[in-house]
């Protein structure tokens, strides 16, 4: 029953959006207040498709086996949240929540747009609703999540082990609210074009959407790191796998926009490049989902080869990204941009922060749709290795973050004194470097990436708290704005990540051993007892644990419990890793195979550092919302 | 016209590093290439000499052979035309299973034994790379192996 009313909700949300898209072309010839139809149906497409998703929920709650999307993501063994979560599990859920996330970001949009003037916002609003519409006859017509089974099963198939589990509940969400967000940062961009304007007071208004959608999107991707980390039983917090790259390619550009845009806003300038740049963020969260969705990348995301459903996201890519290019390269060179500035000035870095950027984003396309192509041609079965991802991508990246840890500080001065700039500079920079010769101490290895990467995190760190310190004692405290100490802890949380990232992967300790109950093995000053294995009834599965005790010298530090589960409904083994998290290194075992008796193979892995991976991208999220909170002066519209 | 020579010095700096940078770019991209070869391929010679691909199959039921005191493995793969011995050392993944089709990453010995890297199997029990299901011609298998288990929800 409950289904019936959200599949209604569905076409009476798909009528909704045709309206929001129809009502400019048709009703401008018969009356002329069409506005406020726009209006209301951008708001009402939310409450519409909100019900629908509380309705699928519902059903999965309630068992509901009748749906086929239920009767093979869900199981009446699963546990309660479990089946809440097995919503967004599977591809026709996770399209209704795709659905659900645009429509909220249409109702954001449309409520918090009274400030642009009348023809803009309608335009822009209708632009949201002409991709609600694209989406919902997706979901209608290739993956209806309220489909009914021909015959009703006694029971469910279960939801995929790997994904019973809490980073799922979070990861979706918090990505699609990244993918979708920059939708409005899209329909934006479009609306400009249409208006063959973009004004600085424009720029103003999207820039926190392009930085809230960038929040997400960083808070997304790092859940699923940090999801696959635990989860995979591989210990590893990156793969350069397709599928990451799909994530980590919008936000590439979407880190380039939020650049570009304060250019746009404080000098008028790169207003084209700007607008580029939204179309090519939102493209890519649309490839990204096609690569994903389509079945062409198979991983954990992917869910059945329908190539129906490939087809008409193909379709569609083509009809956003080739329409929105096009509109582009037609109504682009009527913008004025303003082109003239110095070499040396705040702007010139922001452009060479782009290029890079850009280019890393180039060559991760490169790697992730090169080896598609030469499949789809028939030509030859590839892949790229993780090593060009490294050879190429770092050096890319190093010189951008040296000058993320420098130019935001040289240009917050106002002096414009090259001479103390660049003794300041060179100052900085020789601190800087006996800092971390004097880290050397801590560390019981290190060679020249080590050094690099922890130069880089105290260059970066020790600019912003100079920086910090000078404006509180030699300024007044008042004159730094939200947004400003949200820059400062972006940046000091990329320094964060750099850290972990490199320390964990030239120091890490990974040791794949065979060993006896009672045994013992030691991995740095760490002494692994394999004490015993036991077995044990889990809600839908059946559990094998080990125990570990840890000694640190010869005291005991803690005890792990990796395990086995073998998932009644499939008969799947899964494992889970036993886990000892802390700031400075984590200790991390799997279960391997019962090799004979009581011997079983087992990894122990040592990773120092690693929490700084997650708890950095945490420090540029709540930069990210602090820019957001960020009072915007009250500038006139022009209207 | 000492500005207009120092220009063209700039501009030919700039044109030689981009170009070194290209090339560099280039070489990397296609050091890290990873072929992909089936079991009747390799028998063949058709494959990458001295450098690391991926080979794929069905691991050939039987011959699943594991070291009682190391983390050592031998099994063969097949594409159900020719064979090929694989050697690992290492934890095999959660899903690794006689009669079940994985890709493995790694070099052709000289005794024509393959030693493996890594060993991916899928990620569920329903999927089949897509690289195995092409080369093993077994699509009409796969197909009815799915309406089976689609009758049972039916």
């Amino acid at each position: 029953m409950i289904s019936y009313i959200g599949s209604f909700l569905i076409l009476i949300a798909l009528l909704n959006a045709s309206l929001l898209v129809l009502a400019r072309p048709i009703f401008s010839k018969i009356s002329t207040d069409y506005d406020s139809l726009i209006l209301s149906t951008s708001k009402l497409q939310f409450p519409l498709v909100l019900i629908a998703f509380i309705c699928l929920i519902a059903s999965f709650v309630n068992d509901d086996f009748s749906l086929r999307y239920i009767s093979s993501n869900s199981n009446s063994a699963l546990p309660f949240f479990y089946k809440i979560s097995a919503t967004w599990a599977g591809h026709e859920g996770s399209m209704l929540l795709w659905c659900l996330i645009l429509s909220f970001w249409t109702f954001m949009a449309s409520i918090y747009s009274k400030s642009l003037n009348i023809e803009f916002r309608t335009k822009f609003l209708s632009i949201m609703g002409f991709l609600n519409l694209g989406f919902l006859l997706f979901l209608v017509f290739t993956s209806n999540p309220f489909e009914k089974n021909i015959s009703i099963p006694i029971d469910g198939k279960d939801l995929n082990p790997l994904l019973q589990d809490f980073g799922l509940i979070v990861h979706p969400p918090m990505l699609y609210m990244g993918y979708v967000g920059l939708s409005v940062v899209f329909s934006f961009a479009v609306t400009c074009l249409l208006q063959n304007d973009f004004k600085r007071e424009w720029a103003r208004w999207v820039r926190p959407w392009a930085l809230i959608s960038w929040s997400f999107l960083t808070l997304g991707i790092a859940l699923g790191s940090w999801w696959a980390y635990y989860e995979l039983g591989w210990g590893g917090w990156w793969f350069w796998d397709p599928v990451e790259n799909a994530s980590f390619m919008p936000w590439l550009v979407t880190t380039a926009l939020i650049h570009s845009l304060i250019t746009c806003e404080q000098k008028a300038m790169f207003k084209n490049w700007t607008i580029l740049l939204s179309i090519i963020a939102f493209s890519l969260s649309l490839l990204g989902t096609f690569l994903v969705r389509s079945g062409i990348l198979i991983s954990v995301h992917s869910f059945a080869n329908d190539p129906a459903r490939g087809a008409f996201i193909l379709l569609f890519l083509t009809i956003i990204v080739g329409g929105s290019l096009l509109i582009y390269f037609k109504n682009a060179p009527k913008i004025q941009d303003n082109i003239s500035f110095d070499f040396f000035s705040r702007e010139s870095f922001f452009l060479i922060n782009n290029i890079l950027l850009v280019t890393a984003t180039f060559t991760i396309l490169l790697g992730t749709i090169y080896p598609l192509l030469l499949d789809l041609l028939g030509l030859e079965k590839i892949s790229v290795g993780v090593p060009y991802y490294n050879a190429v991508f770092l050096p890319i990246m190093t010189p951008l973050v040296l000058l993320a840890g420098y130019i935001p500080i040289m240009f917050s001065s106002k002096s414009k004194n090259k001479k103390y700039m660049i003794s300041h500079l060179l100052l900085s920079f020789l601190i800087v470097i006996l800092f971390t010769l004097f880290s050397i101490y801590f560390l019981d290895n290190y060679n020249i990436s080590i050094l690099l990467g922890i130069f880089i995190f105290i260059w970066i760190s020790f600019n912003i708290i100079y920086d910090l310190i000078m404006k509180i004692y030699f300024s007044n405290i008042k004159k730094i704005s939200f947004s400003n100490i949200g820059m400062m802890f972006a940046h000091l949380g990329l320094a964060v990540f750099i850290l972990g990232a490199t320390i964990v992967e030239n120091n890490k300790v990974e040791k794949e051993v065979v060993i006896k109950i009672g045994d013992t093995i030691q991995v740095k000053d760490y002494t692994f007892e394999f004490k015993n294995i036991s077995e044990y009834e889990g809600p839908n599965y059946q559990g094998i644990m080990a125990k570990f005790l840890v000694y640190e010298n010869n005291n005991l530090l803690t005890e792990l419990y990796p395990e086995k589960r073998i998932y009644a409904s499939n008969n799947m083994p899964m494992t889970e890793a036993g886990i000892d998290p802390g700031l400075s290194r984590d200790l991390y075992i799997t279960l391997g195979t019962l090799i004979n008796d009581d011997v079983w193979s087992v990894r122990i892995y040592h990773k120092p550092l690693i929490r700084l991976i997650w708890l950095g991208a945490l420090m540029m999220v709540f930069g990210g919302i602090l820019s957001v909170l960020y009072k915007r002066k009250n500038l006139a519209f022009s209207r | 016209m000492k500005k207009r020579t120092l220009r063209i010095y700039y501009v030919s700096f700039i044109l030689i590093s981009l170009s070194i940078i290209f090339f560099l770019f280039i070489k990397t991209f296609n050091e890290n290439l990873l072929f992909y070869r089936s079991p009747s391929q390799i028998t063949v010679g058709e494959f990458p000499q001295d450098y690391i691909f991926r080979v794929g199959g069905v691991v050939l039921d039987g011959t699943l052979v594991k070291s009682k005191n190391s983390t050592n493995v031998k099994f063969a793969i097949t594409d159900y035309e020719k064979v090929i011995n694989i050697s690992y050392n290492g934890i095999l993944p959660d899903l690794f299973r006689e009669g079940q089709g994985v890709v493995i990453r790694g070099k052709l010995g000289d005794d024509g034994v393959f030693y493996a890297e890594e060993v991916l199997a899928k990620h569920d029990e329903t999927y089949m790379p897509p690289e195995i299901s092409d080369s093993l011609k077994m699509k009409e298998k796969t197909i009815e192996d799915t309406t089976k288990s689609m009758n049972i929800y039916q």
